[in-house]
């Protein structure tokens, strides 16, 4: 026993038992392989990628609409085309009614109200992608009778304005009250502070949720199959069947080729390339181009 | 003292034809006649200013604009218009949800007829004779997603354990953005990747070794396709660990530093600091970031279906291929003839809406009991 009275006494410190650091050393070896092991799949899905992928495009793969099974050859020049025209009616018709809610929510919506659509949009962003597929197809494929492109693009589109709002409504509650007391100070009328200066402050991070938000749904497919439905050939017309990117990878990839298989690779490669391509391009746009300052 | 009041009537205060000498600028800036702007809610601004220096020399004239910036009446319906355009968008989101529910409910009317409850619980499916009966795709859905749970939260609670607790702080960052990458590849490569190179893995090594170490519980029995189950589990977990471990990261992040410290001060290792300290407190937040995953792995579809097998049977063993309710609307939607046929498949689309909707509201609700009063990140 210590002695209790004296104060300059060292309590002694009964050393940790050789159990409880045997246990601290593998938890931590264990969260360090736990790392280790989540990591793995990344590194091969990529390098699968690029190795399988790389060999298998070249010009053909870029300008040519797919070949009949059995010839080789042929491309996938429609569906990149395709993929382009549905995420641009997607983005047409999502990114105002996504910004405009998040406009809603962060400027109007610190009420009951907004807490409403607050809640409601982050429910339609855990919705399947699938179900939204069925929504338009009943929408717009069932009224049009036949699949489009219209019909794909509304789809995304749906799964683009919850993700937009809400990343736009939190961008926008990080500019000061401050700047737009300043602005109304002066006179300026509340719907052109709200968007020449709250907004055009907040503007590249809007734009980050916006790419965010279309970097998801570029590559959807689920909701695409029964929508865009594809199409071995070129198409222009929006009310009409479109090839997609992802629909022809999912396609070839079940499909018993070997060439298609190739083909496939080669089209996840072109769709992670054409994905990132698209986010850097705006982000550079943001950062040099005719937004910048924003 | 020379004093005055100018907020009586400041329109008619003739600041131009004062000849202020040596006047206090900070007057002159306060006393300015803002148009329209007085703030009713301070106290009438009173004040001093020095008494200017008499015969000074320095006469400073102030010229004062007495017009307001702007000329005319501002029009208020832009602002009206613009007002209730943003209102719009707001209903619309709201709209949109409704519209979901309207499309998917009026849809599976017809199958409702049909067979009432019984369509949850019945397992025969069968087109050609018009049977639908739900229960193998229910039973797919559960049983992949609980698969994909059991390997993924192991590994997303270590990685958020060792990103936020162990790691060096320069680590830090790349382990997320790269764990978050995982979240960003679509899941139409992911099941590319896992036709061509998990399935045959799983067929060739795992499946063999867990028949021969696990094959007594009967859930590791029949033969090894690689196709099946197993593989939906597994490729689900996988895009599932970027969901539950920037979740939970984000949880132990607002854990209070104190708690940390109070529990090592009495002694503790870093492992017991971790669990009493840190993830006991998370708990709730953890168990949310854990059933958000489960309300992705349920409405999973693409890469399931190109690696379950499609066969709509309720088999006890795990080799043995399956159905998700995600995946028989993926394959079957598009060449369902009947109107009772496309009525049940979006039966089973309502259905996965509602799980998918009521786990993930269950999610939020834990989550931000535990972030509550932090800026929540959107999860995607």
């Amino acid at each position: 026993m210590p002695d209790t009275n004296s104060n300059t006494a060292a309590v002694p410190v009964k050393p940790i038992s050789l159990r409880r650091r045997v246990m601290d050393q593998v938890m931590t070896g264990a969260s360090v392989l736990t790392v280790l092991l989540v990591l793995l799949p990344l590194f091969a899905i990529f390098a699968y990628l690029v190795y399988k992928g790389i060999g298998s495009i070249n010009l053909a793969f870029l300008t040519q609409t797919p070949k009949p099974v059995g010839e080789p050859g042929g491309g996938m020049a429609n569906a990149i085309v395709g993929s382009m025209v549905i995420l641009a009616i997607a983005s047409l018709l999502g990114v105002p009614l996504g910004i405009g809610a998040g406009i809603f929510l962060s400027e109007y919506g610190r009420n009951r109200y907004g807490d409403i659509v607050r809640f409601v949009s982050d429910v339609l962003n855990g919705v399947p992608s699938i179900v939204i597929g069925i929504v338009a197809y009943g929408l717009v494929v069932m009224r049009q009778k036949h699949f489009s492109a219209l019909a794909g693009g509304v789809a995304l589109a749906i799964m683009m304005i919850p993700t937009i709002a809400r990343t736009t409504e939190q961008m926008l509650l990080l500019v000061p009250q401050a700047i737009r007391e300043a602005a109304y100070g002066l006179g300026v009328s509340r719907w052109r502070t709200t968007l020449s200066i709250t907004l055009r402050t907040a503007t590249s991070g809007v734009i980050t949720g916006v790419m965010l938000a279309f970097a998801r749904v570029a590559g959807e497919t689920a909701p695409l199959l029964f929508t865009a439905f594809g199409n071995q050939f070129w198409n222009w017309k929006t009310d009409q069947p479109t090839a997609a990117l992802s629909l022809q990878i999912f396609t070839y990839a079940i499909s018993p080729y070997d060439e298609w298989h190739r083909q496939a690779w080669a089209g996840a490669l072109v769709l992670i390339i054409l994905i990132v391509g698209a986010v850097a391009a705006v982000r550079i746009a943001v950062k040099h181009g005719t937004l910048a300052g924003a | 003292m020379f004093g005055f009041y100018c907020c009586g009537k400041p329109s008619k205060f003739k600041f131009s034809h004062y000849q202020a000498p040596l006047f206090n600028r900070f007057v002159t800036t306060l006393c300015y006649p803002q148009h329209g702007m007085s703030n009713q809610a301070l106290p009438q601004p009173r004040f001093s200013a020095p008494e200017p220096g008499r015969g000074s020399k320095a006469a400073l004239k102030i010229e004062v604009r007495t017009t307001p910036l702007l000329q005319g009446k501002v029009s208020e319906i832009p602002d009206v218009v613009f007002g209730w355009a943003m209102r719009f968008c707001g209903v619309a989101v709201v709209a949109l949800l409704g519209l979901i529910v309207y499309q998917l409910v009026v849809g599976s009317q017809l199958s409702w007829h049909a067979f009432g409850w019984k369509f949850f619980v019945q397992s025969d499916w069968n087109p050609v004779e018009d049977q639908y009966g739900a229960l193998p795709f229910i039973y797919g859905t559960i049983v992949s997603s609980l698969l994909a749970l059991v390997i993924a939260v192991p590994l997303s609670l270590g990685v958020a354990v060792f990103i936020t607790e162990m790691c060096p702080i320069r680590l830090r960052g790349i382990l997320s953005f790269t764990t978050e990458l995982l979240a960003a590849i679509p899941s139409v490569v992911y099941g590319l990747w896992a036709i061509f190179v998990l399935v045959p893995l799983i067929r060739e090594y795992v499946e063999p070794f867990l028949a021969q170490t696990l094959g007594w519980t009967t859930l590791f029995s029949g033969p090894p396709y690689g196709i099946g189950m197993l593989a939906a589990g597994v490729i689900l977990a996988i895009m599932i660990i970027p969901i539950i471990s920037s979740i939970t990261r984000e949880v132990l992040t607002v854990v209070p530093q104190h708690q940390r410290e109070a529990v090592l001060a009495l002694g503790a290792t870093r492992w017991e600091m971790i669990r009493m300290g840190v993830l006991r407190n998370a708990r709730a937040g953890i168990v949310g970031a854990i059933i958000l995953g489960l309300g992705r792995a349920l409405g999973e579809t693409m890469a399931v279906t190109m690696v379950i097998g499609n066969r709509p049977e309720i088999a006890k063993s795990l080799f043995a291929p399956g159905y998700t309710m995600a995946s028989v609307l993926a394959n079957e939607f598009t060449e369902a003839t009947g109107d009772l046929y496309l009525s049940a498949l979006i039966e089973i689309g309502l259905a996965l809406f509602f799980v998918t909707i009521v786990v993930n509201a269950l999610a939020r609700l834990l989550v931000w009991s535990v972030t509550r009063g932090q800026p929540s990140r959107s999860i995607a």
